[in-house]
């Protein structure tokens, strides 16, 4: 049995706590995180020579990634460290066009002779493959950007605060859920700092230094006379930020209806811990739910899980076309019905928008690993279908005139190909707030926080469970229920969106481990939203004797 | 050159250990040869060549430990290794749960290792993807599919003269056919040591009857069916239940295995007596590693006997702890079948669904085992044992606990993503939904 077999694949893989190096990826100390990568007029020399070998052996298009890739990994549960790692990968891949068909090689052998091999295996490849090809590549065009860089607007790189302080931080919050009756916590902390380079015939040289950070917990209280566990999540969510996520700020917190704090673009883990103990002592003496129809009073850290698996996948181009239907799947939202311009995905409240360039998301980049610069544009606009995911060879087939900016590889030693952007919805334009919506439900259930998750192949069928769920009488919150999760069909669920709270709900919610390919790749990416309502959902119980 | 011979790799590791100043050490050398083809609407879409070797470096003074990886071999690279895995160490909080290397230990030699597999070119994985693609293309279906190979050797040595040395290739194919009507969908998947064993017509001709056999289903109720599941399925849920089978988290009270008022289910009949679950390394069927990372032999063991669980996952420290003999986790799983055919279980069956594969499956309640996900590729329904029509798919809540106390009958076993799993039939297996997705 192989434990690869058991990760999260084919979506979102929460559980999976490793993230790709590539090929030769190697553990360095916490101050080489911090040392500078290859000049860039070196960089720009290996890939002029890697472009031009490519041409001299008959690509009509060629791109180089150089990549240095750095993770930080930090974990402890209770009162100990159980692992520091420090990740570098550095090398490059070389993806031509040759023949009408794409040919991908890559090598961490970053010597002149290393490029110009890796290049010419990309042809080898393109060449034999060519053989089998039926639909030979088109790209539309792409504006060349000549020599430009690109950085993630961080305050404080996370790499370089001290390795004691990030540890001191995950020890003191264990320590809190310790005293505050917690049986056992697992916490962690990720730092990923991708250093690309991407250069290409069309005459882009595009430097772009890109930063995540993601705290985690996860704490669990035993009730061993019963033979019962129950545990509760951070509410944080990861970000396209620096240390200054850690640092919290009064104007980031959002008292949630339920009465708890909820958080914008800082987080308070010390504080948020505290209420996770309590909640989880109080999860034990839950009411169980009584399966029926209810309102739904969603939080943006659980809708966003919600967003990427029913309208983030299936408006992946390459799905709907049918490039996944071996492992992820298809697509319900087929091109005949973006043709017929009303198909309703959603109710007329629905405007759901893809964004590559949303301030402190997982997703912002300057730039896509094929030098398309990156925008914002409308996938679904007032509940009607409008358009898809495209990159530079899939853009012609939606009638597009330029790619949407959405082409990613996880490191340097993988093929790059279309990956969700951040798609978010669209906050409410009138003011509203998640009070006010509580207030008029007569019969709801509110839940905060991501939970399980599951959906079909073409991404009609989900059920999604959560961290928290408050039951909702007469526009009261009435206290914490047990055994929560609901199940839809994607059009219905979408059509029954009743309200959305105001844009000073709206906040992110992100997963580094979106899964997609094969050989599977993972790619970061935000989803925001405010609270928002649902009608008429079906909700089950899943208490369970054994 | 990535794949190492047992010399070759001892006189590397030899070398790093004896640069090693720190009280303990453990080394790994790990090697992989990887290829694969990908394809998609009836064409080649991608093919991949990955090529790794790495050495892994672990050093310890007192309970600090430090480590460094590397890929480069001169021996001045690998000083500079070791020294930076001693500088690390020196820098790090002590590990309460640091264990002391292991003295040297008896393996018995895998036969994982087909030379035949190693020999695989592209132009064998291209005729792999041609020949799935041909006779989907003839009947009016679309595959999709991914085929990958690898060769891969591991060794380790540490500071108390512990050897050990593994080499093992292995093949991997799923298949996916669709009708192009966009009604019918089928799958097979398959997995070996040896290529010689692999027919990827055979499998790609299954999963097109599949796809023409499941052409506009019919919806049925959701609610409680007996079905069979094919091994792939069955899998889907017996999988995360071995994996959910560690030793500490029952002892601490946070696992399906933890004992309503302490202790742990170990002897206990949590399942129906017919199911009996075990490694063996040596398998033919089923070869693999015969150690574990940490350097223990990886020695034949029953999980689950005749319904009773019989063995937990130990790591090295939590055994100490509990004064028990560590169980790493094996390589494979095998589960005991029966004699029926899949044909022979639907002949038996009065009224019932028949899954071939499971999809998205994922946790609801770590308490109970709960999962839920959706049938896929292929749903029939069967009354008088026989298939009567395809039905859409459902979402499931089960647990593979409720599930494997409602056993009615095993099939035969079949090799599926490593382990070795019967066919099986289930009553009262729980359906949720309906799902429109094909």
């Amino acid at each position: 049995m192989r434990r690869r077999d058991f990760m999260q694949v084919g979506g979102l893989g929460l559980g999976a706590l490793v993230l790709p190096l590539g090929a030769f990826g190697k553990v360095i100390s916490a101050e080489a995180l911090l040392a500078p990568g290859m000049d860039v007029r070196q960089k720009k020399k290996l890939a002029d020579l890697a472009l031009n070998t490519a041409k001299s052996k008959g690509a009509t298009y060629t791109d180089v990634r150089i990549g240095r890739y750095l993770n930080q990994f930090i974990i402890t549960r209770e009162r100990q460290v159980q692992n520091i790692t420090n990740n570098e990968s550095f090398g490059v891949g070389v993806r031509v066009i040759v023949n009408g068909t794409w040919g991908f090689a890559s090598t961490h052998d970053l010597t002149e002779a290393g490029i110009t091999k890796a290049t010419e295996q990309a042809v080898a490849i393109a060449k034999a493959n060519a053989k089998f090809q039926k639909e030979p590549v088109k790209l539309v065009p792409v504006k060349a950007h000549g020599e430009v860089t690109w950085k993630t607007p961080i305050q404080r790189n996370a790499m370089e605060v001290p390795v004691a302080e990030k540890v001191d931080l995950l020890l003191s919050a264990n320590a809190k859920a310790l005293e505050n009756g917690a049986n056992f916590i697992n916490n962690s902390l990720f730092i990923v700092n991708e250093q690309k380079y991407f250069a290409s015939s069309e005459g882009s040289y595009i430097d772009q230094d890109i930063h995540r950070i993601w705290p985690t917990f996860n704490v669990t209280v035993i009730d061993k006379a019963a033979g019962q566990f129950r545990s509760r999540q951070e509410m944080a969510a990861p970000m396209g930020m620096g240390y200054e996520y850690l640092e919290p700020k009064a104007e980031d917190k959002i008292m949630s209806p339920a009465g708890f704090v909820l958080y914008k673009n800082s987080y308070d883990m010390l504080e948020d811990v505290v209420v996770a103990t309590n909640q989880v002592k109080e999860m034990f003496n839950a009411k169980a739910v009584v399966p029926g129809k209810y309102t739904m009073v969603l939080e943006p850290n659980h809708l966003g899980l919600t967003i990427h698996e029913s309208v983030g996948h299936p408006l992946e181009l390459d799905r709907v076309l049918g490039y996944e239907a071996n492992y992820a799947g298809t697509s319900f939202a087929t091109l005949d019905k973006w043709q017929s311009k009303n198909f309703k995905y959603g109710s007329d409240l629905v405007n759901l928008i893809a964004d590559k360039t949303q301030p402190y998301s997982l997703g912002a980049v300057g730039y896509d690993d094929e030098g398309v610069q990156c925008k914002q544009w409308d996938l679904v606009k007032e509940g009607v279908l409008v358009n898809y995911q495209a990159i530079r060879d899939q853009a012609h087939i939606i009638n597009e005139s330029e790619s949407h900016g959405c082409c990613y590889a996880q490191s340097w030693s993988d093929v790059q190909f279309q990956r969700m952007p951040n798609v978010s919805l669209a906050a409410g334009k009138t003011p509203y707030t998640p009070e006010q919506m509580i207030s008029e439900v007569e019969k709801g259930i509110y839940i905060a926080g991501r939970g399980s998750y599951s959906i079909d192949q073409q991404r009609y069928n989900f059920q999604f469970g959560g961290q928290v769920f408050f039951e909702i009488t007469d526009g009261k919150i009435t206290g914490m229920l047990k055994d929560v999760a609901y199940q839809s069909n994607t059009q219905e669920f979408w059509n029954s969106c009743s309200k959305i709270c105001d844009e000073s709900d709206y906040r992110l919610f992100g997963s580094f481990f979106d899964g997609k390919g094969q050989p599977s790749q993972v790619s970061a990416v935000s989803h925001g939203s405010a609270t928002t309502r649902f009608d008429n959902v079906n909700v089950i119980n899943t208490g369970r004797k054994i | 050159m990535s794949i190492l011979t047992k010399e070759a790799a001892r006189s590397i590791l030899e070398k790093v250990v004896s640069f090693v100043k720190a009280d303990e050490c453990s080394v790994t050398l790990n090697g992989t040869n990887e290829g694969n083809v990908r394809y998609a609407r009836n064409t080649i879409n991608t093919s991949g060549l990955n090529s790794t070797l790495t050495l892994n470096i672990q050093v310890s003074f007192g309970k600090k430990t430090g480590t460094a990886a590397i890929n480069e071999f001169d021996d001045a690279s690998l000083q500079k290794a070791v020294r930076r895995a001693e500088e690390l160490a020196q820098l790090s909080p002590e590990n309460p749960e640091y264990m002391s290397v292991l003295p040297p230990q008896n393996y018995v030699e895998s036969k994982g290792y087909f030379q035949s597999t190693a020999d695989i070119t592209p132009e064998y994985r291209a005729e792999v993807a041609a020949a799935s693609i041909l006779p989907a293309s003839e009947k009016d279906i679309t595959a999709a599919g991914f085929f990958n190979d690898v060769v891969s050797f591991d060794a380790l040595m540490n500071s108390k003269g512990l050897f050990a040395y593994n080499i093992n290739s292995n093949l991997d194919f799923t298949v996916t056919m669709r009708t192009n009507d966009g009604t019918g969908s089928g799958w097979a998947t398959r997995d070996f040591n040896d290529v010689n064993r692999f027919d990827v017509k055979e499998a790609s001709n299954i999963a097109i009857e599949k796809a023409l056999l499941s052409r506009t289903p019919k919806a049925i109720e959701p609610g409680k069916y007996t079905v069979i599941l094919e091994p792939a399925a069955a899998l889907g849920l017996l999988g995360p239940m071995l994996f959910s089978m560690g030793a500490r988290q029952a002892d601490e009270g946070r696992s399906f295995l933890a004992q309503k008022g302490g202790g742990t289910k170990l002897g206990e009949k949590i399942v129906d007596e017919r199911v009996t679950i075990y490694s063996d390394s040596l398998h033919p069927d089923l070869p693999s590693n015969t150690w574990s990372n940490d350097g223990l032999p990886i020695n034949p063991s029953t999980w689950v006997e005749n319904g009773v669980v019989k063995n937990m996952f130990y790591t090295r420290y939590w055994a100490e702890q509990k004064g028990v003999a560590p169980m790493p986790f094996p390589g494979a799983a095998i589960m005991m079948g029966g004699d029926a055919s899949l044909a022979e279980l639907i002949k038996n069956t009065q009224k019932g669904v028949l899954v071939t594969n499971l999809w998205y499956i994922r946790s609801v309640d770590p308490q109970t085992l709960l999962y839920t996900g959706l049938t896929r590729d292929g749903t029939f329904y069967i009354e008088n044992g026989q298939i009567q029509y395809p039905i859409k798919n459902f979402r499931f809540n089960e647990s593979p606990i409720i599930m494997l106390n409602n056993l009615e009958e095993l099939g035969k076993q079949q090799r599926v993503n490593g382990n070795l799993i019967p066919s099986m039939r289930i009553r009262d297996f729980t359906f949720t939904s309906l799902s429109d997705a094909v």
